[in-house]
Order: C-alpha cells, then structure tokens, then sequence
C-alpha cells in the first residue's frame, strides 16, 4: 500500500468522484439525456478514454472486478494501458472473461456475451452529440432535444438510402432511448445495437473532451431509428470465424498478404478464446501442440 | 374568403434601445389574401417581419393567430414547443438568401422531406414521391432530386426553398425580398409560380420588398413603411395609381420607366 499512498484511490479526488457521481444518477434518471459534468484533465490524451477513465473512476470499488476493451479486443494498446492505471491507481482485480467482470469499460464494441445483472458497462464516448454533423450550434440541438425535434435525425437516413439505396450508417446509429432521447450509441458497429435494448446491465456513456455523460438504465428500450420501408438491420457475415468458427458474431477482417489474401475472426477476444477452450476451431485454427509433436 | 381574420397584429412595436425597429403597427390578415410590406431600407420592414413570424420578440404588441381549431392564439403567450411546431406545418418563411432557408450539404429530395419527417412521417417512399411531387410543382426536374443545392442556380434554389416550405400545407407563407438577387428574366418567373400556387393552394402570405413591381404582381393590399412607421395603408391599385402620402408619391414616381 505505501506505493498505493501516494495517490487517492481511483486517482480521483473524493470531490470530482462526488461530482461525476451526481451526474451519473442524474443521467441514470433521465435515460438518454446528455448531462454535462466539469470533466478533469487525465494522464491520458483526449481520445484515449478519457470520459469513460472518468466515469469508471467514480464507480468503481475494492471488490469491482475490471475488464477493459478495444474495439473488442482485451490485449491492444488502449486497452491494456487503461487496465494497468486502475491496476496501479485503485488496486483492483482485473480479468479478460467477460462473465466474471463486474464494470467493463469499452471503446466501440459490446461483448458478445450477453451481459448480467449487476454488471456495468462503460463507453468510451468521442462525440456524444447525435445531431452534430447535421446541426453544428450547441444551443439548438439542445433546443431540438427538449423540444423533441427529431426529424432531421430522418434527413441523415433518407440521404443515406438517396445516395447508396440502402442506410449505410454502420457505426454509431442513432437510437431512441426510453421513447424520449435521441442518443449516439458512442462508434460501436450497428451490430451491438439489439444488445442495448432491455439489457439487463447498466450502460454509462462517458465523454471527457466535450465534458458529457448520459447512460441507459438496465431494462430500458433502446430502438434503432429507420424508416417503414427500409428496416433497421445488422451487418451480416457470409463465413464464420476462422479461429473459432462462430457465427453470428462480429467479425474483423485481418489482411494476411498483399495477394488479396485476408481472414475474418471475431472481434471480441475473449469470446473467441472462450470458445476455443471448449473445442470450437474455426478452419483456420493452428493445430494443437501435441498433434504436433 | 372567410369573415374572420388568420392574422390579428395589433399595436407591435420594437426598439433597439431608444432606435425605433417599427411603431405601433396594427393589421389584420385575411384567409387567401396576399399582403406586400414595402418600404426603402432600414425602414422596419424585416424587424416588422420577424416580429410577426416569432423570430423576434417584439417590445410591445400582440400577434394573434387562428389556429386549425378556429380559436386565436397569441404567438408569444404559447410555449417555445408549440410555436416552433407552427412554423414547421402551418407557417413557412422564404429568406431572401436561399442558403439561410435551405439545408446546402442535404439533396434537395431531403431539403424538401425534412418537414415531413418532423411532422413523423416514416415512409421513404411515400417521402420521396411528395417530394418528386413538389419539385415538378416549382418546376425543378425531378432527375435532380437526388443534388444538392450549392449545385442550382439562384433561381432554382429560390423554388426549391418554396417547395421546402409548402409541402406541409401552410396557411400562412412569410417572404422575405423573395426575388431578391435574382435577374428579371427568372425574377418573372418565379413571381409567376408563386402567384400561381398562392392561387391554388389559398395561401395568405405576408411579402416583404423594396420592388413595387413584386407587390403590385401578387399582393392584393399594401402597407408603405418609413422610419418603422406605416405612413400609408390600401389595397395594392389604389396605393400605387393613387398614392397620397407625400413619401408614397415619391417611392412611385422613383421607379425607372423602360
């Protein structure tokens, strides 16, 4: 502990934890609605988590366990970076597996595992304005939130089908939250957006640079906009995982050669490896040491 | 025409500290009737505009309006919500520079749907036909339906922003110099078109301009502003062939013969 001393735990000061708390249940209270909170300057560059560093802070205690992710991924830079400050700052317990976690900060994905009650999920929010591109004042996508002015939401995914005949927004598709709040999910592929929906964890959304945070409360219905003639629909893979050979879950594509040779596997790690474990091999899997030998 | 007014204004005025914007300014507006506010610059036509519309508070007065069920409303006694929902359906405002009316970075398809999709329509197709609909109306072709404004001419965007404007079915249509900056050639043309859908669709519009020209071609009455007064009040013929005010008459005489 005496190197644990020489910073409060969980980095914070026991004042801006309060602070970030009391916007979090305001958040909490007001499902979809963007709080704003006087975000602090982490040892991190904006862009890295530095929101979700923040909200994960405030929550988190002794007995949490963490799991942080990348893009889905456990082992990248950003990923292992974050775990390693909470690591240091707060002495806690960290895991990969995504069903002994009890908070999990992410960047852009959520796990493929359904998540339980009692867990918390934290997103890494770049820009938690959903208007923005269309809208650029502040003052009037405010406006147009009270007031419940959505249908330039609508302009974005009719240019969409105008211009490519279909909604091509795949990542961070608006959705509607408690049948009130337009809301970015945060860069998370259109996939993840069912598993928002009645979830049954708590979802915190954290952006440091423009100093918001909103949240879902578990059980809470998240739609996807669209429109009658043109459903909201998920990406579909043609093939399985290569490692694992899952379907039906997100998969990234892994460039192998510069002969157009490429592979798809799963984007959330430790699902992939989960299933690994339990003898699932995709047909691309190494063979296993003692076949080797 | 009805025997009840859509529009009772009365006694508005604005002041930019001691300025005057306008004075004391009562009308009524009737259904199906086109009026022209005219007036040399800085005389309070716009200021009188905006006050009327809710884009500015006026500092005394009252802007009354008979809503769908019949019944008046004062515009500035109704919460921020209703009256901006009146702007979306019932009201439209043409600016004089297309660009302030018109999304520029949305096609024009969207540009003329963004008012159906905020009154909750969610259909593509239905969308899209209003919109195919509506451009052929203001005589855009409807294989430019998919371009975005910055790619038509000033004339073009100028109807594309009425067509934006009238698809909800307004009642009420405030313009502001809606021929401004355009050439006489196109200028004629859309004073046609509009006059042609004011026809059809009953519109009451409220016209602001410094072009006699315009207002004697749609307006049926006239109010002549100087100093952010209405110094003289008729209907459209009889101000400009028989204009009494000392200021009238010389607003009438400065027009170039050809």
């Amino acid at each position: 502990m005496t190197e644990l001393a020489t910073y409060n735990f969980a980095y914070l000061d026991e004042q801006t934890k309060r602070m970030i708390r009391r916007a979090i249940l305001k958040a909490i209270a007001i499902p979809g609605y963007q709080v704003p909170f006087a975000s602090r300057e982490m040892p991190m560059p904006y862009g890295w988590g530095t929101g979700g560093v923040q909200v994960t802070a405030s929550i988190i205690g002794p007995e949490d366990v963490l799991k942080v992710i990348d893009q889905g991924a456990d082992d990248t830079t950003n990923a292992v970076s974050i775990r390693a400050f909470f690591q240091k700052v707060a002495n806690v317990a960290v895991t990969t597996h995504t069903k002994d976690a009890t908070i999990i900060q992410t960047r852009h994905r959520i796990p493929e595992q359904q998540l339980e009650k009692g867990q918390v999920l934290v997103y890494q929010v770049p820009i938690p304005e959903p208007l923005r591109f269309l809208e650029p004042r502040e003052t009037e996508t405010r406006k147009m939130h009270a007031l419940e002015e959505y249908g330039l939401m609508h302009v974005k995914l009719y240019e969409d089908i105008a211009r490519h005949g279909r909604i091509s927004t795949t990542y961070a598709y608006p959705v509607k939250v408690a049948g009130r709040y337009v809301m970015d999910p945060s860069p998370t592929p259109k996939f993840d957006n069912p598993k928002m929906h009645m979830s049954e964890a708590l979802q915190l959304f954290g952006a440091g640079r423009e100093k918001r945070i909103y949240a879902v409360p578990p059980y809470t219905d998240v739609v996807s906009l669209d429109f009658e003639d043109y459903p909201f629909e998920i990406q579909k893979f043609e093939q399985p995982c290569a490692l694992c050979g899952a379907q039906g879950v997100y998969l990234d594509e892994v460039v192998l050669d510069d002969k157009g040779g490429r592979m798809f596997v799963c984007s959330d790690t430790d699902h992939c490896e989960d299933r690994r474990e339990h003898g699932h091999a995709g047909e691309m899997l190494a063979p296993a040491k003692e076949a080797a030998e | 025409m009805t025997d009840t007014p859509l529009l009772k204004v009365s006694g508005v005025s604005k002041f930019y500290g001691s300025r005057i914007g306008c004075k004391d300014v009562s009308f009524d507006l009737w259904p199906g009737e086109v009026l022209a506010i005219v007036g040399e610059s800085g005389s309070g036509k716009t200021t009188l505009l905006n006050c009327l519309s809710t884009r500015l508070m006026p500092t005394t007065g009252s802007v009354e309006y008979r809503m769908r069920d019949g019944n008046f409303r004062d515009l500035y006694h109704m919460s921020e919500a209703e009256r901006r929902f009146l702007m979306r359906t019932d009201w439209g405002f043409v600016h004089q520079n297309p660009a302030d009316g018109l999304r520029m970075t949305v096609s024009a398809g969207a540009n003329v749907g963004e008012r159906l999709m905020a009154v909750g329509d969610r259909h593509y197709g239905k969308i899209r036909e209003t919109a195919t609909d509506w451009l052929t109306r203001v005589e855009i072709g409807t294989d430019r339906i998919d371009d975005q404004p910055r790619a038509f001419s000033g004339g073009m965007r100028q109807r594309l922003q009425i067509a934006r404007n009238l698809v909800t079915g307004p009642r009420l249509v405030f313009m502001d110099e809606p021929t401004g900056g355009l050439d006489v050639s196109v200028q004629a043309r859309l004073l046609d078109l509009v006059r042609g859908l004011v026809n059809d669709l009953g519109l009451s519009a409220i016209v602001v301009t410094h072009d006699l020209a315009v207002a004697r071609l749609l307006s049926h009455r006239m109010m002549v502003m100087k100093d952010g007064h209405v110094i003289e009040h008729g209907l459209t013929d009889r101000v400009l062939d028989d204009p009494r005010e000392p200021y009238t008459q010389l607003l009438v005489s400065s027009i170039l013969q050809v």
